[in-house]
């Protein structure tokens, strides 16, 4: 492929969101309450046309007959290079919160950059997922200071989802190869440039929130060289499963 | 930024008025400000639409619609998806906003009283029933990615409110 380093920076990107809205869509019909499950669904919405766009471009640029639903669906879960932190499951609404929020922080930084990219369809993406993403953080950084500063009860949940979930947030701003060779050319964006800033918001809302920065300084990574959690084949079992039983559908 | 003139075949105009949006039946994709472009070459009708939101599940159906209504009116067609510059929800005419707001649907604010409904929990999106403004908001989430949920605390109708996307 001529252009492999695009093509594999786009999937870094996409696979995020396809992974993080499948997740986001388990939900539908299985939220807390009717308005949160209308908003996950919503976001998870959001989240899959943003990956559209991506995948398209993608299969451009692969060249071959590969179009963006083989992309999305007939990877193996080694082909996938989402970060780990997208992947954890629902285990209670309070992670689902806490993962959105931290993804959220995160993909508002990343995107304001990559708006700037001298790729004009990247560009295009970003500017148009922006508006978007401004409301899934609106909706995350809400819920995650109303629980957080809630019950005693919301309180600890959010804080053990906090725990759980802070170890997965450092491998955000790991830059793979793709991403430098993308950087020089002026089309990617310098994730380790986001660190600090993501860092300082996300402790400024979990202050708020009055729930304490954990202070472990281990965190896990492999995501984004295909190394998955054990959640993760679950997860694409349920996502591959018409595509891998009936070959080529459609609907 | 996004005021790039929509470039439109005027004869075109009235096919294309008869399109709505599928979700949001009484308004049309012109009043929607969806439409782009739409011009003749060679007998052939090429047309650009570009996404409110980009998960909106209806521009495929709308894309086919729009080659429907070319179709019957003797013109083959071609429809691009065109991202930049992002759809705005200024786009939408005046025609349109009575349209929503006839239809049940609260018209967006300007962005700075979105915001202050949104997050400040400000009364100031009237009632599509009653016109009152003794608004709330319950879900910055609605039945599409468009919309938010509201009830009025006068009448007590549940409402739609068109969210301010710049």
């Amino acid at each position: 492929m001529k252009n492999e380093n695009l093509y594999k920076y786009i999937l870094g990107i996409a696979d995020n969101s396809l992974i993080l809205g499948q997740r986001l869509g388990e939900l539908t019909g299985h939220g807390p309450s009717l308005e949160t499950d209308i908003a996950c669904t919503n976001i998870s919405l959001d989240l899959f046309g943003q990956v559209r766009s991506y995948y398209q471009y993608a299969a451009k640029i692969a060249g071959d007959n590969r179009t963006e639903d083989d992309i999305a669906m007939l990877r193996k879960e080694r082909e996938y290079v989402n970060v780990l932190l997208v992947e954890q499951p629902n285990t209670n609404f309070a992670y689902t919160i806490t993962r959105q929020f931290l993804f959220d922080v995160y993909h508002f930084l990343f995107l304001t950059q990559l708006e700037k990219s001298k790729d004009l369809t990247l560009s295009a993406i970003a500017t148009k997922s922006l508006k978007e993403v401004s409301y899934h953080q609106r909706f995350s950084t809400d819920w995650l200071k109303r629980l957080g500063d809630g019950t005693a009860e919301s309180k600890e949940k959010m804080q053990e989802a906090i725990d759980g979930l802070w170890t997965y947030t450092d491998e955000l701003f790991h830059q793979t190869e793709a991403d430098k060779a993308m950087v020089s050319e002026g089309v990617g964006v310098d994730v380790t440039k986001l660190k600090e800033a993501y860092y300082e918001k996300v402790e400024a809302v979990l202050k708020e929130a009055t729930l304490t920065v954990p202070e472990s300084k281990w965190f896990q990574k492999g995501g984004k060289q295909g190394i998955h959690t054990e959640y993760m084949g679950y997860l694409l079992a349920e996502l591959q499963y018409m595509q891998r039983a009936y070959p080529n559908m459609e609907w | 930024m996004v005021t790039e003139k929509q470039n439109i075949n005027q004869s075109l105009i009235p096919i294309l008025e008869k399109v709505s949006d599928p979700e949001i039946p009484v308004l049309s994709i012109m009043d929607m400000g969806v439409v782009r472009s739409a011009v003749i070459e060679n007998n052939k009708v090429k047309v650009q639409i570009t996404p409110t939101y980009s998960g909106c599940p209806a521009m495929d159906v709308i894309g086919d619609d729009i080659k429907a209504a070319l179709k019957t009116a003797g013109y083959d067609s071609e429809i691009e998806l065109i991202l930049a510059p992002a759809w705005t929800t200024d786009w939408i005419t005046p025609r349109g906003r009575k349209a929503l707001e006839d239809y049940g649907i609260a018209a967006p604010l300007d962005a700075e009283a979105d915001k202050d409904v949104l997050l400040n929990g400000k009364r100031l999106v009237k009632c599509t029933n009653c016109g009152s403004a003794n608004t709330r908001l319950v879900s910055q989430f609605g039945s599409t990615a468009c919309k938010a949920q509201f009830q009025c605390d006068d009448c007590q109708e549940p409402f739609d409110y068109f969210k301010c996307l710049k």
